[in-house]
């Protein structure tokens, strides 16, 4: 779900975009030193896949269903500047190509999801790992437990920003309450979902697991602009 | 994808909101949603203006009502919460019938919900009638980082691709008798989720390869479109109009909430 336009009043929308511009350029400079100069076409292809994993539904039960948010997941995969600029990627499509999320609102739905969520969820993650770094079985945990905080992590922020500028007073505590335990439930979902993920791509291809590299043997590709001298 | 293909996103015609550079189209776009956000609450008379423009702009795009109506799915949770503001806003309550309203929420959460459904009506009609490549090549002649813009056209040159990809899975899955129900069919559809991650990054890996070896170096030559003063007068009549409307109801104290 997407804060809309008019959700928050004129200045916090500008300096929520201000806080996000300032992420996406850090996060340029970042992602090239994850991918190098594969950063466009892979970034390109993980945006895509953010967005498609979000139309596999999820059954809860009594009918209803839900669907993954994905920075975490994102990032222990790809690592976490790349997971922020896709997820910027596909907030940016959302807005302009499906009309879900307010272009005024760009910039919040990036601090909060693909700022906050991603980068908040990826610090536990890697606190959670600093336990046993060389533990490959402790990646998807730790995953699980970033995926989990970053959603309530998320909601606390959003409940932050409407203190400043939101449409109707509310009582905060309230709001902040019903916020964090609302999506503590939906973090839970995601914490589960990332695992499950995070262990599948693990067992079949643990060496582009970002938060796995340092446990295998990386062979870069050698790309060859010249061909060598046949002898 | 060689052979010309329509877009599920984009409603094919040939409208003036169509043919608008899109470069321009979006900059009126913005402009437009600012003064819609940054109306005060409860100017009525001024968000029945804005309405009245979105409807004609809806009439002369050519784009079915029904369309526009049946894409504004993404807003109805928000939709929810608008409606609620009155019951749970703090501040001075009034009684209507049994139940005690705040005023301020009803006032707020009326202003939510028109300012959530006029701006994303706006935003819907813009998506309907431009071509994502054209989004891609405004966004680029906005300056949008470079980076950004590449990965934005990988995203929608790629979108189709992967979306079928998640189609063929769960027909793939449904065809063996796969029904997912309960949490206990997770397993299942999050190691669908993994493959589906799997193949995506090879296919990112493979495409990077395919442009090296053609000669990429990280930018893609595009060829902007031009907008000629006339089309960008065009453009601005829409937030000009919504601009004189703020301007008159900020002036005028007639047809706003007290």
């Amino acid at each position: 779900m997407h804060v809309p336009d008019g959700f928050l009043d004129g200045p916090t929308s500008v300096a929520t975009a201000g806080v996000a511009a300032v992420a996406v350029a850090a996060a340029l400079r970042g992602a090239r030193r994850e991918l190098d100069d594969r950063t466009a076409p892979l970034a390109g292809l993980v945006a895509v896949f953010v967005f498609a994993a979000q139309m596999i539904n999820f059954p809860v039960g009594a009918g209803t269903s839900g669907h993954l948010m994905g920075g975490v997941l994102a990032a222990v995969l790809v690592g976490p500047w790349t997971a922020t600029l896709a997820l910027t990627v596909v907030l940016i499509v959302q807005a302009l190509a499906f009309a879900d999320g307010g272009l005024t609102a760009l910039g919040t739905n990036i601090t909060l999801i693909a700022v906050v969520a991603v980068w908040i969820g990826y610090a536990v993650v890697r606190l959670v790992q600093s336990a046993r770094p060389q533990s490959r079985r402790l990646i998807p945990v730790a995953a699980a437990i970033g995926a989990l905080v970053s959603v309530p992590a998320a909601a606390l922020a959003f409940t932050g920003l409407w203190a400043v500028g939101g449409a109707a007073p509310i009582d905060l505590g309230l709001l902040a309450s019903t916020m964090i335990g609302w999506h503590t439930l939906i973090g839970i979902g995601e914490a589960v979902i990332t695992f499950l993920a995070v262990s599948a791509v693990l067992g079949a291809r643990p060496d582009i697991v970002h938060a796995a590299r340092h446990l295998t043997q990386q062979r870069p590709l050698e790309v060859r602009t010249t061909a060598e001298a046949s002898s | 994808m060689g052979a010309p293909h329509g877009h599920p996103l984009h409603y094919h015609g040939h409208s003036v909101l169509h043919r608008t550079p899109v470069h321009a189209k979006l900059i009126g776009l913005l402009a437009f949603v600012s003064v819609i956000v940054l109306t005060p609450g409860g100017y009525l008379l001024a968000f029945a203006a804005y309405g009245v423009i979105v409807a004609a702009l809806v009439v002369v795009s050519h784009v079915p009502a029904r369309y526009v109506l049946g894409r504004l799915w993404p807003v109805v949770p928000f939709v929810g919460v608008a409606m609620l503001l009155p019951f749970i806003a703090t501040g001075e309550r009034i009684d209507v019938g049994a139940v005690s309203l705040a005023v301020e929420g009803l006032r707020g959460g009326l202003t939510l919900l028109l300012k959530v459904l006029l701006a994303a009506t706006s935003a819907v009609l813009f998506a309907a009638t431009t071509e994502p490549r054209e989004l891609v090549r405004a966004l680029d002649q906005l300056r949008l980082p470079q980076p950004l813009v590449q990965i934005l056209s990988f995203m929608l040159r790629y979108l189709e691709v992967v979306s079928d990809e998640v189609r063929r899975m769960s027909i793939a899955l449904a065809s063996r008798g796969f029904r997912a129900r309960s949490p206990k069919h997770w397993p299942v559809l999050a190691r669908t989720m993994g493959a589906l991650f799997i193949r995506s990054y090879e296919r990112g890996e493979r495409v990077h390869l395919a442009m090296v070896s053609r000669g990429y170096t990280g930018r893609m030559p595009m060829q902007h479109a031009s907008a000629s003063a006339r089309e960008w007068g065009t453009v601005a009549v829409v937030p000009v109009l919504a601009a004189l409307v703020l301007l008159i109801a900020v002036l005028l104290p007639i047809g706003r909430l007290p």
